[in-house]
C-alpha cells in the first residue's frame, strides 16, 4: 500500500445500505428556502408514513432542526451514531454538536466533517434520506456528487431572474455529470410560474410544484402543527404522494 | 461507542488496500490515532479486536499497531502554529463534540495569538490506516 488511507470513505456504502433513495435537495442561491422546503417535504413523507431522513449539509448554518422545532442534544451512541427521531423524521445535524456556536469552516474541514457523519450516522432502513444542501454548487454539493453513487437532486429555484440563472447553470452541471435529477420546484410563487416552466423545459427536466408564496409560514416555523397547516405542506405532500 | 464504526472503516479500509496490494492475508495494520479526536489507543485496540470477527477472512489473523500522534493547528490570520495545550475548551460538552466531529475545533478554539477560528488542522486530526503488512501474490 502507498500512502496512508482516510478509511472514513470505505464505511459510507454499508452506512447507506438501507436507504432506497438519497435526494439532495438544493438550489444555486441562498435563502430560497431550500431548508424548509426539504423539511417540510420531509414532514410531509413521515405523516404519509414514509420512512424518511434528513440530514442537514448546510454545516455553517443549520436550521432544519429550527424549521421542525427539534431541541439541540447530543445524538445516541452505540455502533457510531443515530440519528435523533423527531416527527417521524430521522435527522441530524451539526447543530446537535455545535449548541449555539459559530461552526467556521473552509471548505476542506467541510469536506472531512462530512465524511465523518457519513462515516458514523446510522440512518438504518429509510425510503428517502432527504440532504438539505447548502446554496450553490461548492465543496459539499461536490463531495455528495463524488461521495454517493446513488444521489439525485432535486432543484428548487423561484421566478426571480437572478435564481433562473443560476439554476440553469445547476442544472447543465447536473446533466453533464450525469446526475438524476427528480426535477426543479418552484418556490415562493408571486406570479404565474412560466418563466420556471420555461426552465424546466430548456433544461429538460420535469416541473415539479409550485409552491405558493405563503405568509404565514414564518409563524408556523418551529411548530409542525402549525406547519401542517400552511400551503407549503398542503404543496410538499401532494409531491410526497409521488416519491 | 462510535469507535466501532471507525474501527469497521479501518478493516475496510484495510481490505481494499489488501486487494490493490494481492494480499491473500493481511498480518499487521498499523493505525494512528490523532489526538484532537481524543480516542485513547487502548480503547481503538479493543474496538479493532471487537470488529475483527464480523471482516473478511484475509484480516481473520492480523494484528494492530497503533500509535498517536499530536495534534497540530496552524492559524490562517497570523500564522501561528500550536497545540491542544496552547487552547483551551469551556466544558466537557465542547470536548464531546470534537470526540465525534473534530471539524467543530473551529467552533470552539481559537488562536492563542490573534484569537482567529480559521486555522489548519495540520497533524492529529483523527484516525488513519497508516499501512498494512501481509502476503500473498501481490
Amino acid at each position: 500500500m502507498g500512502d496512508a488511507l482516510d478509511p472514513r470513505p470505505f464505511a459510507i456504502e454499508q452506512r447507506l445500505a438501507g436507504v432506497r433513495r438519497v435526494i439532495g435537495v438544493s438550489g444555486s442561491k441562498g435563502g430560497i428556502g431550500k431548508s424548509v422546503i426539504a423539511s417540510t417535504l420531509a414532514l410531509a413523507l413521515a405523516d404519509q408514513d414514509r420512512r424518511v431522513g434528513l440530514f442537514d449539509l448546510d454545516f455553517t448554518s443549520p436550521s432544519d432542526h429550527v424549521v421542525l422545532g427539534v431541541d439541540r442534544s447530543f445524538p445516541a451512541e452505540e455502533f457510531g451514531i443515530d440519528p435523533h427521531v423527531a416527527h417521524g423524521i430521522h435527522l441530524m445535524s451539526v447543530a446537535f454538536f455545535a449548541g449555539d456556536a459559530a461552526v467556521p469552516l473552509r471548505g476542506a474541514a467541510t469536506t472531512s466533517a462530512l465524511l465523518e457523519l457519513l462515516a458514523i450516522t446510522r440512518w438504518g432502513d429509510l425510503d428517502v434520506l432527504l440532504l438539505d444542501m447548502p446554496p450553490g454548487l461548492g465543496d459539499t454539493s461536490l463531495d455528495v456528487i463524488n461521495l454517493l453513487p446513488r444521489l439525485e437532486f432535486l432543484l428548487v429555484g423561484n421566478e426571480s431572474r437572478v435564481v433562473i440563472e443560476s439554476v440553469r447553470r445547476a442544472a447543465a452541471l447536473l446533466t453533464e455529470l450525469n446526475v438524476p435529477t427528480v426535477g426543479i420546484l418552484e418556490n415562493m410563487r408571486r406570479g404565474d410560474g412560466e418563466a420556471i416552466r420555461a426552465l424546466a423545459e430548456g433544461v429538460a427536466m420535469p416541473y415539479l410544484a409550485a409552491i405558493p408564496f405563503d405568509s404565514a409560514l414564518e409563524a408556523a416555523l418551529g411548530d409542525v402543527e402549525l406547519l401542517r397547516k400552511t400551503d407549503v405542506y398542503r404543496s410538499l405532500a401532494r409531491l410526497a404522494e409521488s416519491f | 461507542m462510535h469507535e466501532l464504526a471507525l474501527a469497521d472503516a479501518v478493516m475496510k479500509a484495510a481490505l481494499r488496500a489488501a486487494e490493490d496490494a494481492g494480499m491473500d492475508r493481511v498480518e499487521r495494520l498499523v493505525v494512528k490515532v490523532g489526538e484532537l479526536q481524543q480516542i485513547e489507543k487502548d480503547l481503538f485496540e479493543f474496538s479493532l479486536t471487537s470488529v475483527l470477527s464480523s471482516q473478511d477472512q484475509r484480516l481473520a489473523d492480523a494484528s494492530f499497531q497503533v500509535t498517536e500522534e499530536r495534534v497540530r493547528f496552524g492559524c490562517n490570520a497570523c500564522g501561528r502554529e500550536y497545540g491542544r495545550n496552547d487552547i483551551s475548551l469551556d466544558d466537557s460538552d465542547q470536548g464531546e463534540a470534537i470526540h465525534f466531529i473534530p471539524e467543530l475545533s473551529h467552533a470552539f478554539a481559537r488562536c492563542p495569538d490573534c484569537g482567529s477560528p480559521d486555522f489548519e488542522i495540520l497533524a492529529g486530526r483523527g484516525i488513519t490506516l497508516e499501512r498494512i503488512e501481509g502476503t500473498g501474490d501481490g
